[in-house]
């Protein structure tokens, strides 16, 4: 199992403003190793955001987003102690979920 | 077969094009990643890439800003955003057009969510970044050069 993202997600005038870092290696299948045999392709595929259970952003990655990948977004809406749940999916099919609440 | 080919080419992009591929029979259902864009991530050229994305020839504009350093360092972390003021944006692309496959990462917005997105890439060389958005159906795009130095002199 992966280990867990770090999520902050803060309200400002009604617009509500999310960062997540994502630990994950992001091989995109071209490095080679020591030996060298080709590491293969590991990498986030798909990563969803949800507000309350409302979609607030949903993305396909391919392998050029960096290792342990970022991402900042904003919302209209959300307020103080609300949900929000960010889903990831990669190329093996491993998947993780993380919340974190406004503030 | 070739002509089944083109209109399946031609049908359109993201999800839809995933389906109707999987219908025709040219890809099972087992190789699509679910719903992700195969087609757009594995286009080596950036022509191939907005083909795949179905958004043909985009027009530049000075309502989408793409940002990022001017020089890079660090070719592995790169931060970049995209922001635009054009109305009913619904989905942003991030296309770096030197790297082995253009299209990094696409964001789908729903209504509510701002057209402002910031990520970090992989840029293996110097290269233009391109964001492309889809506002009111069209497509539009920036452009910005990042050089990369693997040296890390700055120079």
């Amino acid at each position: 199992m992966a280990n867990p993202m770090k999520i902050r997600a803060a309200n400002k005038d009604g617009v509500t403003e999310v960062k997540v870092l994502v630990s994950h290696e992001m091989e995109t299948g071209q490095r080679k190793d020591s030996a060298g045999a080709v590491v293969p392709a590991w990498f986030i595929t798909e990563l969803t955001a949800k507000h309350n259970d409302k979609l607030v952003l949903s993305s396909e990655f391919g392998p050029s987003v960096s290792k342990n990948p970022y991402l900042a977004f904003k919302f209209k809406g959300g307020a103080k102690g609300d949900k929000i749940v960010v889903s990831w999916k990669d190329n093996k099919g491993d998947t993780r979920s993380d919340e974190a609440v406004i503030g | 077969m070739n002509t089944q080919r083109r209109n399946v080419l031609k049908a359109g992009s993201g999800a839809a094009l995933m389906t109707v591929l999987a219908a025709a029979g040219i890809i099972t259902p087992g190789m699509a990643l679910a719903d992700w864009n195969k087609a757009a991530f594995d286009a080596k050229s950036m022509a191939d890439t907005l083909k795949a994305l179905g958004a043909g020839a985009p027009a530049d504009s000075k309502d989408v800003q793409v940002t990022g350093p001017d020089i890079a360092e660090n070719g592995a972390v790169v931060p970049v955003g995209v922001a635009s003021t054009l109305p009913n944006i619904t989905m942003v692309a991030i296309l770096i057009e030197k790297n082995p496959n253009a299209l990094a990462a696409t964001f789908v917005l729903p209504e509510g969510t701002e057209a402002s997105v910031q990520t970090r890439v992989k840029m293996g060389q110097t290269s233009n970044i391109y964001a492309l958005v889809k506002s009111d159906g069209k497509f539009f795009m920036a452009t910005k050069e990042i050089k990369v130095t693997l040296g890390g002199c700055g120079g």
